[in-house]
């Protein structure tokens, strides 16, 4: 009796969360079907792509790819390139992705960096199941995601009629929020240490290293951050 | 590109996806006790990378020529101040989010 309680219990924290991840999703969504379809795609595409991919830029890659000549490796280094990041997360994940049973699966296919933030830093209460909670964020994620590219596939040449110039604020703004709630909820000093300097780190790299590269060179230079200061600064996290 | 190019095409780009995905865990599959060190990167590096993540969101800024980001600054400013002050996920964002649509649409 108590199973279905719980993962609705769960659910009713995770829906008021996703509001701003789905407006946002839908924007973008709806930006990719348009750019899908105006090289030529038919309207299937974007929610194909959106189902199977699942991770927001490499989909745009795609259809790069898909409009030039066959290059399997070329798709498969790009893919890892893009897309690299995920293996960080699963590594931050690993302590909190387990013992979940059927709903492993499905939480791990959609991580993506927003499935990833919000179940890495919300604070639940005691009493919500976080494997569901865990598990709700991310089924959520993917079905905005899909119904999104679906709606850019068949109407996005509709959204041309409105000024909806810097609508796209809502996931900088999510993720500012997102970021000053684990900030201020972090248990101790070292992990708002951690937060600041990754922010640092990633602005620098974004300087020196420009706008496609940064983001793997930055984890790269966060995991040697985190060796040096655990190796040598024998800093320890409880 | 032929049709079943095409497929293997996405295929690919699917399943390099998944494996990074997944990889991590098939790594250290939680019978196994992982190293210390992979826990220690458990609990520091989610902060880091939400603060990488952050700045990501603002990778397109055009800094260098008009406006030179202040659109940006503004909007950034209105929604960390105001949910600093409140703390209401929604408001901070939805401010933030019309602030910055009116300096677009206005400049």
């Amino acid at each position: 009796m108590e199973q279905p309680h719980k993962g609705r219990h769960a659910f009713s924290y995770a829906l008021p969360i996703m509001i701003p991840m789905g407006i946002s999703f839908f924007f973008i969504g709806l930006g990719f079907g348009l750019y899908a379809t105006s090289q030529g795609f038919p309207w299937w595409v974007p929610p194909v792509l959106g189902i199977v991919i699942f991770a927001g830029s490499m989909e745009f890659v795609t259809i790069g790819l898909l409009m030039g000549g066959f290059d399997p490796l070329t798709a498969l280094m790009l893919t890892l390139f893009v897309n690299g990041r995920h293996i960080f997360y699963g590594l931050s994940m690993l302590t909190k992705y387990v013992n979940m049973g059927w709903k492993w699966f499905p939480t791990v296919f959609w991580m993506c960096d927003e499935s990833f933030a919000i179940n890495a830093t919300t604070k639940l209460p005691d009493n919500v199941d976080e494997k569901w909670f865990y598990f709700h964020i991310s089924w959520l994620n993917g079905l905005f995601w899909t119904v999104s590219t679906f709606a850019g596939g068949l109407f996005g040449n509709l959204l041309s009629d409105f000024d909806l110039r810097g609508v796209g604020f809502v996931l900088p703004g999510l993720f500012i929020v997102i970021f000053i709630e684990m900030l201020l909820n972090a248990k101790n000093k070292k992990i708002r240490i951690f937060g600041i300097s990754g922010m640092v780190l990633a602005l620098v790299m974004l300087i020196l290293f420009g706008k496609q590269a940064f983001m793997l060179i930055s984890m790269i230079s966060m995991l040697a951050m985190c060796y040096v200061a655990y190796k040598w600064g024998g800093v320890r996290i409880d | 590109m032929t049709e079943l190019q095409m497929v293997i095409t996405v295929a690919i780009v699917a399943l390099t996806t998944i494996f990074t995905r997944i990889i991590s865990f098939l790594i250290f599959p939680p019978g196994k006790q992982a190293p210390p060190f992979i826990l220690f990167i458990g609990k520091a590096l989610p902060a880091s990378v939400m603060g990488m993540l952050m700045v990501y969101t603002f990778k397109d800024t055009v800094v260098l020529s008009y406006p030179y980001g202040i659109p940006e600054i503004v909007a950034f400013l209105v929604t960390a101040l105001l949910h600093l002050w409140k703390r209401k996920m929604l408001i901070s964002i939805a401010a933030g989010t019309i602030t910055y649509m009116l300096i677009v649409q206005n400049i």
